[in-house]
């Protein structure tokens, strides 16, 4: 019997539709799938590429080094506060026109205008090229012919995005009814930032996979919560409150009891003293919300704890009853590894006993991170193997599904362009 | 020489812990032993209501130079509890070769 109410279908996955047979993962150990994906899917989408707390003046910048789009871009705030996006190339001859030490590492900063390394062109705030070094040697060259690049570049929420398509929808609709619902959120309040990066020997897929289900989590991390709360848990499984889904993006809602716990003996010693753990510091600071936006907590839950949003293909956001929010990004470097990054947003806070809290919420996120991630590797290398071809999803990993659906189905249009007729590496059933 | 605030005068030969950063906390961590740990924790870990209590008195930018270092103190023993309380290792279990590096921190 599940503890909170299922769809009439009786299960969330036949709810949405997305079929209920087992999945394969040819499409997280396949090169060739993966060289797709990158024209069907990261050239297609829209990318969080940072929040606009990055660019606090004109002139602040930083660049992505974008390797599943096949590109780098320097996302900049111009003279006119507009914030824009350039392929990050020179138009002289190439070279990589932002970068310091090492061209393939990121970097950011405050600055008039961009000058290349190479032969010293130089390109203004909003794109233009301004200057050309011995500009009597070329021949008829036009400066107003050779300004920068740009790319598509909006904001959803103070979140920047770039899209390498120019016939993409607009991004507010691509965001669709999950991202309308978190309208109004007061993400902009939340400008104390710790980031973590690991570079992680899996397919990019499988860490959202594992972040989109938390039917892992009373096993996994069993040891992270004290012995017999861990065996309660264990017993108990994972439900969620509510799941949805539009479109390519999907959410999960779920239940938080330990924020505070109902009984102190359920946590450590030393959670017990910060008032602070996994879900958060148990003191919420007040955003000035007096109503959660309709996308948060749908089921309206009195439990409710977190909600986890993925925005395809490689953006998710958790926000949770504490009133912080912590994303995660995915970004592929080959077809069994990407770059991992997740970033803790609090508000400031009000005490150095309130910082301290903070970091306790932060380091168990950590600790969590490093049990998941082994895991991708440990993942990665049997699936690669192909002594099992194909795998069960339960209703509690309904997200899953719908990923590598949208994945496919993001490739086969673009095979379906390009060649006319999809060939599938595999089907997610 | 005293660096941290007289009250916790008692926790002077530990003041090796007070780091600014978490991944250099981390790596001390992972550079000790468990004897060490527990040791450190088991000073620490009851002077933590006094600690917290110092703290909250304090906003983080108004913090003297030897408030900032008991919180850095505390910042370390929060990166020391999971050995102590939870792994019996430094390591986290299962984490091999994997890390996962701050890459941005509010400094205090």
């Amino acid at each position: 019997m599940p503890h909170f109410t299922k769809p009439r279908e009786g299960s969330w996955t036949e709810h949405y539709g997305l079929g209920t047979g087992p999945i394969s993962y040819e499409d997280s150990i396949s090169p060739e799938h993966y060289e797709l994906e990158r024209d069907a899917i990261f050239r297609r989408t829209w990318l969080n590429v940072g929040r606009v707390e990055q660019l606090p003046k004109k002139g602040s910048f930083f660049t992505r080094e974008l390797d599943a789009a096949r590109t780098s871009v320097v996302v900049v705030r111009g003279t006119d506060d507009e914030v824009r996006a350039f392929y990050n190339i020179c138009r002289h001859r190439g070279n990589k026109l932002v970068w310091n030490d090492f061209p393939g590492e990121e970097t950011s900063g405050v600055c008039r205008q961009f000058a290349c390394k190479y032969h010293g062109w130089r390109y203004d705030l909003e794109g233009a090229c301004t200057f050309v070094q011995q500009e009597d040697e070329f021949f008829d060259l036009d400066k107003a012919d050779y300004g920068l690049v740009s790319l598509r570049t909006d904001v959803w929420e103070g979140f920047i995005f770039v899209n390498l398509d120019a016939d993409a929808p607009q991004l507010h609709e691509y965001m669709g009814e999950l991202g309308a619902g978190l309208a109004g959120y007061p993400f902009h309040k939340m400008t104390q930032v710790h980031r973590y990066r690991s570079e992680v020997r899996s397919n990019w897929k499988l860490y959202i996979d594992a972040f989109t289900e938390f039917y892992h989590a009373p096993v996994l991390h069993a040891k992270q919560a004290v012995a017999e709360e861990s065996r309660k848990l264990q017993n108990v499984g994972y439900e969620a409150l509510a799941y949805k889904v539009d479109g390519p993006h999907g959410m999960v809602s779920s239940w938080g009891g330990m924020s505070p716990p109902k009984d102190l003996n359920m946590v450590k010693p030393i959670e017990r003293i910060l008032h602070s753990g996994l879900f958060g510091p148990w003191d919420a600071p007040d955003i000035g919300l007096d109503e959660l936006p309709p996308g948060l907590n749908p089921a309206r839950h009195p439990a409710w704890g977190l909600d986890s949003f993925l925005f395809f293909p490689n953006f998710m956001v958790l926000i949770w009853r504490t009133n912080w929010v912590l994303t995660y990004h995915y970004w592929p470097t080959s077809y069994n590894t990407h770059v991992f990054e997740g970033t803790c947003y609090f508000v400031p806070p009000k005490n150095a006993r309130a910082r301290l809290a903070q970091e306790m919420a932060v380091v168990t996120f950590k600790e969590y991170g490093l049990q998941d991630s082994n895991t991708l590797e440990a993942t990665q290398t049997m699936l690669e193997s192909r002594v099992v071809t194909e795998f069960p999803l339960n209703d509690q990993e309904i997200l899953l599904r719908l990923l590598h659906k949208t994945a496919h189905e993001y490739v086969d249009k673009h095979l379906r362009k390009t060649r006319g007729t999809p060939v599938r590496v595999s089907a997610a059933s | 020489m005293a660096t941290l605030p007289a009250d916790f005068a008692d926790l002077e030969p530990f003041s090796a812990w007070a780091i600014p950063t978490e991944r250099a906390r981390y790596a001390k961590r992972l550079a000790s032993t468990m004897d060490e740990l527990q040791a450190f924790y088991d000073a620490a870990f009851p002077r933590m209501e006094a600690a917290t209590s110092y703290l909250e008195q304090h906003g983080v930018n108004d913090l003297r130079e030897d408030g900032r270092r008991l919180l850095w103190l505390y910042c370390s023993l929060v990166t020391v509890s999971f050995p102590v309380e939870v792994w019996r290792q430094p390591r986290v279990p299962d984490s091999g070769s994997c890390a996962l590096d701050a890459v941005v921190e509010p400094a205090i």
